[in-house]
């Protein structure tokens, strides 16, 4: 009897025991086992970045955003700076093949010269995401602009504007970078599958530049003293498009020449367009691309797939800048993403 | 009489045909007619003032070279210093500085990188190929660390008279050819009338015969390369201006090489000693004249380079044909 009573005792005390106990639980709440595995599976990986350059708005800017999340979510991440060289870009693929990190974040100088070391990497189980110039291997994912939609955009503002009867003439110059870049061979593409639709536009002049703005104003002065009713000019990158403007402004011809470039909507290259030298800047937004390439990075890392073996890709949106929406929200300086 | 003078015509034809200067002054002559005729607008005013323009910064720059390749010597760091000391400036002048002050600062890194430079072929004895080689790497690196992180820099605001150097004109002429034709004076004047100028050929002669005169050869290294450097961050300046913003990227370019076209191709042997302004001149202008004629006739960027690139293998070619290496003139680290 006396034994039964104590039970009791015991059982209603175990009860309020597990009363209390799950009472405190639920005031801390519930553990989110996937918040850990997250955290966990994330936390110590390596990212290495293989840009173009380290030193100009495009990359600085991926790479300030993509620093803050690998310091958020705590995994390792690297930048190997070839300084504008193939054959040091090279070598350092070749050195990270062997080294193993769980991700190469890869920004090729053409569209050729990664392509089999890109595609060896993946062999090795390292998984590759490009950004914004894509070489031929298609990896696990790339992120970036959409070139041939630049171009397409850009020969189509060009189109309005210089159609017969509608600008000084019909010709129009093309400023490109240099030739084997996926930006020059992709974008041109876009170009001319337009100005075949079009063919009373003459393209009166195509040089490469070599992203020098020396270089784009002296060819364009000599364009414009050969063609001087020029009346539309297509230039492939902003930081070099300085030059293409300024002379185009010399000349006297602001009004007349409509200038069309693309960038990735840094400060610099919105001022340019509130000061008329840009007439239409197509950004393809660097802040937004190093967001998305976060969430790629994340996404591979936490993916239990082998390097190589689902193949993704997304081309951000564009944004059309002119002065009437030269603004905070589509343009940025580095300071913000820092 | 007459036969004489037809003689002494034939005699100065045929040294014009053996020196290089002169077969490059034929072939630009030669490359002008035929653009003139072929090209529609090539020989207009507007274009011949655009085609001196377009060339005038390479020309500066190949002042600078061409005095220190007089001398024996070579400095492919002038690109580095160029890029690094107008970039510095502009960031300065960006940091709340005013331009002069900035410009001012950029200057004395210029001046003092060069004199550095000209310390260590001249007491370092390193050879001047491989000295410049790697300060130009120095300057660069230095620069990309310490001084500015983005390569691209535009001219900093409000400050008008600045764009005027590389947009002005003077009488309609581009304030940058003006420039360019007064350095040309200037640097012609050194050469011509001054000591300084007659110690620097006789260093490029023979060195050691030189130094057995009386010249103090290192003070002399020391200041042509302090020279060269200044005259880089002037073109510097130029180039920013014109373009309304400079490109540290430059330093990867291959405008060293172009530099050194036009000097080669001016007919500045690069073994020292010979050499004037005028071939400066020549050198300029006929790459100007090629790079014009090849950019109005649209032809393609790869193209370009070839031609290029054997213009300038035929030059070195003639060069070394023309000036042979002998034991008196060849040197260590020789190009």
């Amino acid at each position: 009897m006396r034994l039964l009573k104590t039970t009791k005792w015991l059982a209603a005390a175990c009860i309020a025991l597990a009363g209390i106990v799950t009472a405190s639980a639920q005031d801390k709440g519930l553990e989110n086992p996937r918040s850990t595995t997250f955290h966990k599976t994330l936390e110590g990986k390596k990212v290495v970045f293989l840009p173009l350059s380290m030193g100009f708005d495009l990359t600085e800017g991926w790479a300030a955003v993509m620093r803050q999340q690998a310091k958020r979510l705590k995994y390792d991440f690297e930048i190997r700076d070839p300084a504008w060289s193939t054959d040091a870009g090279t070598r350092a693929l070749q050195s990270l093949i062997s080294e193993k990190p769980d991700l190469i974040v890869a920004h090729n100088p053409d569209i050729q010269s990664y392509a089999r070391l890109l595609a060896q990497a993946q062999a090795a189980g390292i998984k590759v995401v490009q950004i914004n110039l894509e070489s031929n291997t298609q990896t696990d994912s790339y992120v970036g602009a959409d070139w041939t939609e630049i171009g397409e955009q850009a020969a189509q503002a060009v189109v309005d504007k210089c159609s017969p009867g509608k600008g000084a003439s019909t010709k129009v110059a093309i400023d490109t970078g240099v030739p084997t870049a996926a930006s020059d061979v992709f974008q041109l593409d876009g170009i001319y599958r337009v100005l075949n639709q079009h063919p009373d536009i003459q393209v009166v002049s195509q040089q490469a530049t070599e992203y020098n703005p020396e270089k784009a104003r002296s060819i364009m002065e000599t364009v414009l003293q050969q063609h001087p009713d020029l009346c539309g000019a297509i230039g492939i990158w902003d930081n070099q498009d300085t030059g293409t403007a300024s002379a185009i402004q010399q000349a006297g011809k602001g009004d007349q020449v409509f200038l069309v470039t693309s960038g990735g909507g840094n400060k610099v290259g919105c001022e340019n367009v509130e000061k008329g030298l840009f007439n239409l800047y197509i950004s393809y937004n660097v802040p937004q691309q190093g967001e998305i390439l976060n969430a790629e990075i994340a996404r591979l890392l936490l993916s239990d797939a082998t390097a190589g073996e689902a193949k993704t890709l997304y081309f951000n949106p564009l944004t059309q800048i002119t002065k009437a929406n030269v603004n905070q929200r589509n343009c940025w300086t580095l300071d913000d993403l820092k | 009489m007459s036969e004489a003078a037809a003689q002494g015509n034939q005699a100065r034809l045929s040294s014009l045909l053996n020196s290089q200067e002169g077969i490059v002054l034929v072939l630009a002559v030669l490359a002008f007619v035929l653009f003139s005729l072929l090209l529609p607008s090539f020989f207009s005013p507007g274009n011949i003032l655009a085609l001196i323009r377009s060339v005038s910064i390479l020309g500066i720059l190949a002042l600078g070279m061409a005095l220190v390749v007089i001398a024996r010597g070579i400095d492919v760091s002038m690109i580095a210093t160029m890029v690094v000391s107008v970039s510095w400036a502009f960031v300065i002048a960006r940091s709340g500085y005013s331009l002069e002050f900035a410009l001012l600062v950029g200057a004395l890194f210029a001046v003092s990188a060069g004199m550095l430079i000209g310390v260590l072929i001249a007491f370092g004895e390193v050879a001047p190929i491989f000295a410049t080689l790697a300060a130009g790497s120095v300057i660069y690196g230095l620069g990309r660390t310490f001084f500015f992180t983005l390569e691209m820099q535009n001219v900093p605001p409000g400050a008008g008279w600045f764009s005027l150097i590389g947009q002005g004109r003077i009488l309609g002429v581009p304030v940058t050819v003006v420039i360019f034709a007064m350095l040309c004076l200037a640097l012609h004047l050194v050469l011509s009338r001054t000591w300084f100028g007659w110690q620097t050929y006789a260093m490029g002669n023979n060195p050691g015969a030189a130094r057995i005169t009386g010249i103090s050869n290192r003070p002399m290294i020391v200041a042509q390369y302090a020279i060269s450097a200044l005259i880089a961050y002037g073109a510097g300046l130029v180039l920013a201006s014109s373009a309304s913003a400079i490109n540290a990227r430059l330093f990867n370019s291959t405008m060293i090489y172009d530099i050194l076209l036009v000097v080669v191709l001016g007919g500045i042997g690069l073994n020292g000693g010979h050499g004037k302004v005028r071939n400066v001149i020549l050198g300029t202008i006929f790459v100007g004249i090629l790079l014009n004629g090849m950019t109005i006739m649209n032809i393609a960027y790869t193209i370009q380079n070839l031609v290029k690139g054997v213009v300038l293998l035929l030059a070195i070619v003639i060069d070394s044909l023309v000036n042979p290496r002998d034991e008196q003139t060849s040197q260590q680290g020789d190009l």
